[in-house]
């Protein structure tokens, strides 16, 4: 049915369809990111040996969540007077569409997917770019010095960790000979690219955590020194729409490091009676369980180190990776 | 005909996600206009600054670092984009484009070492 769907010539229908069935991606979504915020802070809680929450919703606190975002959607909307009023209200849209708009390439098992098209991996890498600039905008439209503060590192860290990112998954490239995800996976059929990308797969992992912002690498947000970074005057819903792409962006990276050094729904040791769906899940949560793990365990970097690091370090271990697979590759053929 | 629908239905999906996701807060936003308070009163609307007036405009003149970095970034970008093609057809183009990309990396190299040396990518 959908393969007819896809043939038919695209019209207004077409576009029906499809918007309907993104709107149950984007309610899966939202689902992931309600119970993943949970997940967090109940796991969080027991690596610092104390409960998380557990009053609204019985004791693991099933609908804290829940609560909160009502809470958020019933909170005033503050616009201090000094901001830019059009860019204040333009930011978190611009923030939040790129975060939602890199769902649409991702494969989730062999029939679970939405466009399938031939640059899938460099369609991620490039529109999940575009979110810093809602960033920067938000931390220059508040008028703010810890925004504006907050929005310059948000871009600095950016576009520093992109380099890394970019360049670690070129060996995967390298290996596959395509930039569609459909095919990254079909020919991790004999082996995950984790394993035969080792420092591909280190360093991306690496610089997709400066990417999302995350422990050890949130100073955009730092609590402790910047109050709340890019966002400080951002309230109520506004403010969510920031915390929703974060979240979003999470679901994002961990599909993608699934997909493309996991092997994605393929079954590992033939275990081919267990569902591709049931074994994306597993490996899915595996990668959001390690980021919370880190975020937990260690303690944020300084600003100075952060960047040294992701030029001096990060980068030239990409650049001679590159080279090692592309050399490797020649030698023993592929 | 039919590879070509495949093809623009594909990047009509792109688009339906790109539509939604502007969508979402434009409604998400409304609804939440008709459900919130609205009592405005002059403190509210002070810019935060840890308690204290806030004194003259927050757009200050930016460290210069900014800048660099930005400039490494684009030129290392660009290098990026020569490196997917490459990447992508390593299979045929073989030894002789390995060697020519070798030494196109090479060249950047160098200019990362000499920001290196100059102090560029220390961030004090």
């Amino acid at each position: 049915m959908i393969e007819d769907l896809l043939q038919s010539s695209p019209g207004w229908a077409n576009f029906g369809i499809f918007f309907l069935l993104a709107v149950v991606l984007l309610l899966v979504v939202l689902g992931f990111v309600t119970y993943g915020i949970l997940a967090e802070r109940k796991v969080m809680g027991f690596m610092q040996l104390r409960h998380g929450p557990n009053q609204v919703g019985g004791r693991w606190g099933l609908l804290q969540t829940v609560a909160d975002v009502l809470k958020l959607l019933l909170k005033e909307d503050i616009i201090p007077k000094a901001v830019d009023r059009p860019l204040f209200i333009l930011a978190p849209v611009i923030a939040f569409a790129p975060s939602f708009m890199v769902l649409a390439t991702l494969p989730f098992t062999d029939k679970f997917q939405f466009a399938d098209i031939g640059v899938g991996l460099l369609y991620y890498i490039a529109v999940s770019g575009l979110t810093v600039f809602g960033m920067l905008l938000g931390g220059w439209a508040s008028n703010n010095k810890y925004a504006l503060l907050g929005g310059m590192r948000a871009a600095a860290q950016m576009i520093s960790y992109e380099i890394p990112l970019v360049m670690s998954v070129l060996g995967v490239i390298l290996l596959s000979g395509s930039l569609n995800l459909n095919e990254i996976v079909a020919r991790q059929e004999h082996g995950w690219f984790m394993f035969l990308q080792p420092i591909g797969f280190i360093v991306f992992f690496i610089a997709s955590i400066a990417e999302l912002n995350r422990t050890p690498f949130d100073l955009p947000e730092s609590e402790n020194e910047l109050v709340a970074g890019f966002h400080v005057e951002y309230s109520g819903f506004r403010w969510a729409f920031f915390m929703l792409s974060e979240y979003v962006y999470l679901f994002g990276m961990s599909t993608l490091i699934t997909v493309v050094f996991l092997g994605g729904w393929l079954a590992p040791f033939g275990l081919t009676f267990i569902p591709g769906a049931i074994w994306f899940a597993l490996k899915f949560s595996v990668v959001v369980f390690v980021y919370i793990w880190l975020r937990s365990t260690l303690p944020r970097f300084r600003a100075d180190r952060l960047m040294e690091f992701g030029w001096k370090v990060l980068l030239p271990i990409a650049l001679a990776n590159i080279f090692l697979t592309a050399i490797l590759k020649t030698i023993f053929g592929a | 005909m039919e590879l070509l629908n495949v093809y623009q239905n594909n990047y009509l999906i792109v688009f339906v996600f790109l539509c939604l996701g502007v969508l979402l807060p434009v409604v998400a936003l409304y609804l939440g206009k008709l459900l919130r308070p609205y009592k405005p009163s002059d403190a509210k609307y002070t810019t935060y600054e840890s308690g204290i007036e806030p004194f003259h405009d927050s757009r200050v003149q930016f460290n210069v670092r900014y800048y660099i970095f930005a400039l490494m970034f684009v030129i290392f970008d660009v290098e990026t984009v020569f490196l997917y093609p490459w990447a992508v057809a390593y299979d045929k183009l073989g030894i002789f484009a390995l060697v020519e990309m070798l030494i196109f990396v090479a060249m950047l190299l160098i200019g990362l070492v000499y920001a290196w040396k100059k102090k560029v990518l220390r961030w004090i």
